[in-house]
């Protein structure tokens, strides 16, 4: 969370204006538009553990988020367990899935384009066994009891939705600047750089791997379950869908991967335009993606290391150092 | 300290290393020598656990670390070093040694400690800041050395440390791998360039086609005619004998 | 039970054939390039909205639109993989897997915007005419799609063996380096490989429109099949491909019979991951897995 230049501070900044504008800007459009940017926020973050600093990008994010939502979804439908507990069962829902997932691609060395795929294909067998089955709702999905009130995390008012959304996401903000500047995020980076390196260094590169994706999973099940209690409703496509990968990706690679400030920057960037092209263009479908898509490869291309990258050669405080952010 | 016996390994039909034996005294600079591909890269990988062997074991420091993950043998006290220098691009100097340096210091602040510690000891105290991919080839075979020794591995195993130096270069890592072995680090290098090393090691062993083919002091290999033919071609000791002779 | 089996066999090597003509374009990029194209399933996606619209305002049957819509999708993934793709990516793996997603994506969206979710078929008279094979009755549109599958296979393979192109193609493949030294045009190769591997999605989408239908996420389904396909074929293995087709189609028919019609497509997922991690060269590959 060290900025390096002054165009960093200005690129926090503004986020942090804006974040901070919506609360003044009494329209509910910019509140609702701007929970929902945050919520993918977390996805993003949830991404970023694994696909930026440990370079295991995957395709598949949707298989944590997705787990997250409906193990919280059946503890509170079919066992009526209170919505706190099915925060954390979600939680821990997310954090074994991602466990497992990396423990098996992992374990058979799987690594870039095949670990890619690998967790697609995990995300896409979830949603259709999300779809299939009656335990986790079938195709209609799965509905959660209307019970105003902070006893069961089923918050009305929006800006009170708004404020809790801001701090968790602070939080995990927070907790990847602390994974990054810890051992356990050095040993990722070394991994994502050159894992024969890193293992020759003494680090147990597999086991490094594994708690990396289940740390993702948590965060990812953490939103997952803060998606469901906004809309009290989930079904297979919304929160198993490929469009939740392909978000959890988008966004960090064009704020930057691997940074703390990247994956919040590069999703309120992508989810501003995604409005812009709706309100100029409204009843355009799957328009916002195309323009995601765009952006994407522009970024790819144009900016190696997402906004966070770019911004840092404006005004760099220390002219030697410019690789950490 | 470690205890090589009968080693061997095949890649399809290969044998790249066959019935290697080979002893490093605690303390000591022991060089492994030979031709380009005689299997001395392999050897190491072996010992450093990254490929298992067909057949044969490897002692270290009295216990049997045949089988063992590469992380594991680090953890025990000895590390091998890379030929081609791979530093973590995404870090600093210092962070590229402190990855090391988390091995015996989980703290950052200790780590980054030692790292600073490790790294003006090599001589890279002015680059401490700087991104790894601003070292030049020689600064990167420093940070290499720099990385193992902040993991406190008692053991170094150094892959052509020398390759791809310029003279000036080549003296000061000699300089500076002398310096570690008076620190009580003991020492096992592989070069193909024989000179560079004579000065430097004690003992070396001579590798050919994946077989040991010689032992000794460096002024009894440079003697042995198996070895001139191994680096020279059949036939050229006795051509070198006639050439003394006349 | 037992008696619907051979149908069902029947009617999965049907679809099998159409799996595999789709991953016969996937894993000969995969192949030459080394890269993972997630366009695949976009372009076959929108190969069958052309057929679907030369069919609708021109009449034009969906076999007779091959000779149309082959050399329209040649020419298309040509200047993809050399326009977007190549120039964008910059050489690195993992950008190339994100800009072909990327692309893929926009593809996509562009359908679902321009012609909506709706679901689209045509009325093709004789395509559901059925034929008795051992006592299963097939779609003629399908068995006709199966056959050609069969002879597509040996046209590319005799392409690669015995023509001028294809020996450059097979060079490429091998050693790009040593290629590129003998003065093989290295990146014009890519793309007519490329542009080879879309014909043959378009291709697919000839044979598999008059039994089928289209939707803008038709591609999504397929890209994910056609993987499956290529890494069970082995990467980059021409019969592979269509073996490994063959058996997912079956795989998918007995998944479908046995555990209910939704549940189909699991059985491919399932095999993909399984293969993936235990024999990710395939069951005809060489390359490992990593």
């Amino acid at each position: 969370m060290k900025f390096q230049s002054w165009g960093q501070c200005a690129l926090a900044f503004f986020a942090i204006a804006y974040l901070a504008g919506v609360y003044f800007a009494s329209s509910p459009i910019w509140m609702g538009f701007s929970i929902n940017a945050l919520i993918v926020t977390l996805a993003a973050l949830s991404w970023n553990i694994t696909g930026g600093l440990g370079g295991l990008s995957s395709f598949g994010h949707a298989a944590l988020y997705g787990t997250g939502a409906y193990a919280s979804a059946i503890l509170q439908v079919k066992y009526g367990v209170n919505a706190w507990f099915g925060l954390g069962g979600g939680i821990a829902a997310g954090a074994a899935m991602g466990a497992f997932i990396g423990g098996l691609a992992f374990r058979y060395g799987l690594k870039g384009s095949y670990f890619a795929l690998v967790t697609l294909a995990f995300a896409e067998v979830l949603r259709i066994c999300a779809s299939s089955f009656e335990w986790t709702g079938g195709g209609s999905g799965l509905q959660l009891k209307l019970m105003p009130g902070l006893a069961q995390l089923q918050i009305i008012e929006r800006p009170w939705i708004y404020t809790g959304l801001l701090a968790v996401v602070g939080l995990v903000m927070f907790l990847t600047g602390l994974i990054k500047h810890s051992r356990f995020g050095a040993y990722l980076i070394a991994i994502r750089e050159n894992e024969d390196a890193a293992e020759a260094l003494g680090i147990n590169t597999y086991k490094i791997k594994v708690q990396a994706m289940a740390i993702s999973g948590a965060f990812g099940g953490l939103a997952g379950v803060l998606y469901l209690q906004l809309w009290l409703f989930i079904d297979s496509t919304v929160v198993y869908g490929s469009a939740v990968s392909v978000e959890a990706l988008i966004g960090p690679i064009i704020g930057g991967a691997g940074t703390v400030w990247g994956p919040l920057l590069g999703t309120l960037g992508l989810h501003l335009l995604g409005e812009g092209t709706k309100s100029l263009l409204p009843n355009s479908p799957g328009l916002n993606f195309v323009f995601y898509a765009i952006v994407l490869i522009c970024a790819l291309r144009f900016l190696p290391q997402g906004f966070v990258g770019f911004a840092a050669r404006f005004g760099a405080f220390n002219k030697k150092e410019r690789d950490d952010a | 300290m470690l205890e090589v016996r009968h080693l061997s390994k095949t890649f399809g039909g290969l044998k790249a290393v066959s019935d290697v034996s080979l002893d490093v005294p605690e303390g000591s600079i022991v060089g492994l020598l030979g031709p380009n591909g005689a299997g001395k890269t392999t050897c190491f990988t072996i010992i450093a656990g990254f490929t298992k062997a067909d057949t044969g074991h490897v002692h270290f420091a009295g216990q049997d670390i045949t089988g063992f993950s590469p992380h594991h043998i680090c953890r025990l006290g000895m590390i091998r070093t890379f030929q081609i220098v791979q530093p973590f691009v995404g870090l600093t100097v210092q962070e590229n040694i402190a990855v090391g340096a988390y091995l015996h210091h989980p703290q950052r602040r200790e780590a980054m400690a030692v790292a600073r510690d490790v790294g003006k000891r090599l001589g890279l105290g002015g680059m401490l800041d700087r991104p790894a991919s601003a070292l030049t080839i020689a600064g990167r075979k420093r940070l290499e050395l720099a990385r193992a020794l902040a993991t406190g591995a008692r053991l170094l195993l150094l892959d052509e440390v020398m390759a791809g130096l310029i003279p000036s270069e080549i003296n000061e890592i000699v300089a500076i791998i002398r310096q570690i072995q008076s620190e009580g680090h003991t020492i096992l290098l592989i070069e193909h360039v024989m000179q560079a090393v004579m000065s430097l090691v004690e003992t070396a062993y001579v590798l050919n086609q994946g077989r040991l083919i010689a032992h000794g002091t460096p002024q009894q290999l440079v003697a042995d005619p198996e070895v001139i033919e191994a680096y020279l071609g059949h036939g050229a000791a006795a051509r070198l004998q006639e050439g003394h002779h006349a | 039970m037992s008696i619907l089996i051979v149908p069902a066999i029947l009617s999965g090597m049907m679809m099998g054939a159409v799996y595999a003509l789709v991953a016969l374009g996937l894993t000969l990029i995969y192949g030459v390039l080394h890269i993972i194209n997630f366009t695949h399933g976009s372009l076959l996606m929108l190969a069958l909205y052309v057929v679907y619209f030369l069919n609708l305002h021109l009449g034009l049957d969906p076999y007779l639109a091959i000779p149309i819509v082959l050399p329209l999708f040649f020419t298309l993934g040509y200047c993809l993989q050399r326009g977007l793709i190549a120039p964008m990516s910059g050489g690195s793996e993992q950008n190339v897997l994100l800009i072909t997603l990327a692309v893929s994506l926009m593809i996509d969206n562009l359908a679902l915007y321009f012609w909506t979710s709706n679901t689209r078929s045509a009325d093709i008279a004789y395509a559901y005419d059925t034929v008795e094979i051992l006592g299963a009755l097939l779609p003629l549109g399908r068995v006709i799609a199966f056959a050609a599958a069969l002879a597509v296979s040996p046209v590319i393979w005799a392409f690669m063996a015995f023509t001028r192109t294809g020996a450059a193609i097979r060079a490429v493949a091998i050693e790009k380096r040593g290629a590129e030294l003998v003065g093989i045009d290295v990146n014009h190769t890519y793309a007519i490989c490329f542009g080879i591997g879309t014909a043959c999605v378009a291709l697919a989408a000839c044979l598999l429109f008059p039994t089928f239908y289209v939707t803008p996420q038709v591609g999504y389904t397929f890209v994910l099949v056609a993987f499956t396909t290529v890494v069970l074929g082995g990467m980059g293995s021409l019969p592979g491909a269509l073996i490994a087709g063959l058996l997912l189609g079956i795989i998918e028919s007995l998944c479908g019979l046995f555990l209910g019609e939704s549940l189909g497509q699991i059985g491919i997922f399932l095999a993909f991951i399984l293969i993936l991690l235990f024999k990710p060269s395939g069951l005809f590959g060489k390359r490992a897995g990593s």
